[in-house]
């Protein structure tokens, strides 16, 4: 059990001058050291709180503890080895990091994707955002004091993480979006996984929406609390669900489709007061959104090659080695050089699940990528924290940190 | 309003400001007087047929040893028109030094600070520039390319103690 006295300052007030307000360093206020060791906090995140009572004045975040360099480490990589490093950023939204470096490797290659991957991939980067969403719920829901609900959505993202694994052999680091379309082709089991889920799962979202949705406790816990205006979401660049929660018409999935999302139907959900339940309301509704897109993709898979035949950029079919040359020397090269795209820079967006991802890639015209930038909205949504917090009491804090969905291996890359 | 009578609007009214403007795969940028960016930020921001009013994001890239040395790439989105710019500026190696764009789009914070904590690039009317994501005392700006990127000599059997001298541990 840790007591206060543990958590409050002990050092020295000058070092945090700045941070904090005038009025803490007069000793009127307490100031509050919360993480990088806290449950709630999702990750090593630290928050410097400043407190008059059990109210917040000032809260500054502290990020940084899980920086591990993957920007520079990828320019030390051919762009082959990079996608490997993208599914450590975001980890729960590895088939999105995927997605998003490989749209931007498109981009600067001008290489064409087949249908059937773009449709694979618009399949599963929906199975990840249900996944993502259901981690969200349930650490949310714990925060918060509904204990049972992450043991309801863990078992639900165990049955899409299958299917990852069906898929490309791993559960969370799938690397199985590559240049050009997928990995390998689907296996026989895939299909009847999927539409098991698919069976399975929307009656899974009524019976979450039955413990907390109309729930009291959630609903004075949440309603009300972390308000953000459509203008001030705007200003402060939030995205995805954190600005739809405040009303704000934007999916990047509409706005700029990437991946023939542009063939698949399906509502935005919006929220009205920008609070804490609304965001809530907006993901609950993103799954079933989901589940149609899913259930539409799955229906439409079209038969077809499952990676582009580019053999610049994509490597042959190991089927070729043994009686072409060519693709014996594709092949060679591929591996050993990489390939060597032309110069210049492309910045793509894709909807993760947290919202606007964004990759930046700057090409020298070599083997490596000069530069890689991710655009990650965890980074975006927590510098708005100390916006969000302001007058609440200490115990919200938990409440909006869940509800702006961040995953700090996302943040500090 | 297109994204190309947006370029034209800016060259148009800010003809100091405006550098030139190219298309890569259909990303639009432009190459903006570093002197301006605010200035040309806020014209972006503000102007009836571009209202740019969300930016998503500031990066910096090193072009070790081009000179100029560092870029600042500002990433802009209008919502209204559904279109997106970006912005570009070009700073000297031996000291880059660049006006925040802060007071017009309050997003670019963490960004600016992220740029300054990586590149070494300063932002002159930052309201809190520090380092964000390394330790606030530690030295150097790691994406730089004259950076090492740091890495263990592995050990083998004939280079043993030779390594083993470098370890933090031998050094007692």
């Amino acid at each position: 059990m840790t007591r206060l006295e543990d958590s409050q300052w002990q050092g020295d007030l000058e070092q945090i001058k700045g941070l904090v307000t005038e009025r803490a360093l007069r000793g009127e206020t307490m100031v509050l050291n919360m993480g990088p060791q806290h449950p709630s906090t999702h990750g090593v995140l630290r928050l410097l709180l400043e407190l008059d009572g059990e109210e917040i004045v000032s809260c500054a975040p502290d990020i940084g503890y899980l920086h591990t360099g993957i920007e520079k480490n990828m320019e030390a990589k051919r762009y082959e080895q990079a996608i490997t490093m993208t599914d450590r950023t975001d980890y729960l939204n590895n088939m999105g990091n995927n997605l998003v470096f490989c749209l931007a490797m498109e981009k600067l290659f001008d290489l064409d994707v087949p249908p059937r991957a773009q449709y694979l991939r618009v399949l599963l980067a929906e199975l990840q955002r249900i996944s993502s969403h259901l981690v969200w719920l349930g650490t949310h829901a714990l925060d918060l004091g509904a204990l049972s609900m992450m043991l309801y959505c863990f078992r639900e993202r165990e049955r899409i993480l299958d299917i990852f694994e069906m898929l490309s052999g791993q559960r969370m680091m799938t690397t199985y979006i590559r240049p050009g379309g997928v990995w390998r082709d689907t296996v026989p089991e895939f299909e009847p996984a999927v539409r098991d889920f698919l069976s399975y799962f929307p009656a899974r979202i009524d019976e979450y929406e039955r413990i907390l949705t109309e729930n009291p406790l959630w609903r004075d816990r949440t309603q009300g609390i972390g308000f953000i205006s459509a203008e001030d979401a705007i200003r402060y660049g939030c995205s995805g669900p954190t600005l739809r929660g405040s009303g704000v018409n934007w999916d990047i999935r509409k706005a700029i489709p990437y991946s023939s999302y542009e063939d698949f139907e399906f509502d935005i959900p919006l929220g009205q007061h920008g609070d804490v339940y609304d965001r809530y309301m907006v993901r609950i509704e993103e799954m079933r959104q989901s589940i149609r897109i899913i259930q539409q993709a799955i229906d439409r898979l079209p038969d077809g090659p499952f990676r582009s035949n580019n053999r610049k950029y994509v490597p042959p079919p190991r089927s070729e080695l043994g009686h072409s040359m060519e693709a014996v020397i594709h092949h060679f090269k591929l591996w050993t050089e990489g390939f060597r795209p032309p110069k210049g820079e492309v910045y793509v967006r894709v909807e993760s699940p947290r919202g606007e991802l964004g990759c930046y890639l700057v090409s020298d015209g070599g083997p490596r990528p000069w530069r890689v930038h991710f655009r990650t909205p965890s980074f975006m949504h927590l510098s708005v924290l100390p916006h969000l917090t302001k007058g609440h009491l200490i115990a919200d804090v938990v409440g909006i940190i869940g509800s702006i969905d961040i995953v700090l291996g996302d943040c500090d890359r | 309003m297109t994204i190309l009578d947006a370029v034209k609007s800016i060259e148009t009214a800010l003809p100091d400001a405006f550098e030139r403007a190219y298309e890569f795969r259909g990303d639009i940028t432009v190459v903006v007087n570093p002197a301006h960016i605010v200035e040309v930020c806020r014209y972006c921001r503000d102007t009836d047929g571009l209202r740019f009013d969300m930016c998503s994001g500031v990066t910096a890239i090193d072009y070790y040893p081009n000179e100029p040395r560092f870029a600042l790439v500002y990433h802009l989105y209008s919502m209204r028109h559904n279109m997106s710019l970006e912005l570009k500026v070009y700073l000297a190696g031996d000291e880059p030094v660049v006006d925040s764009v802060t007071g017009v789009y309050p997003s670019a914070n963490w960004f600016e600070r992220e740029a300054y904590d990586m590149f070494g690039i300063h932002f002159n009317n930052h309201p809190d520039l520090r380092r964000i994501l390394m330790p606030d005392d530690w030295e150097g700006h790691p994406l730089r390319k004259d950076y090492p990127l740091g890495y263990e000599t592995v050990q083998f059997s004939f280079n043993f103690d030779e390594v083993n001298k470098h370890k933090p541990y031998a050094k007692e």
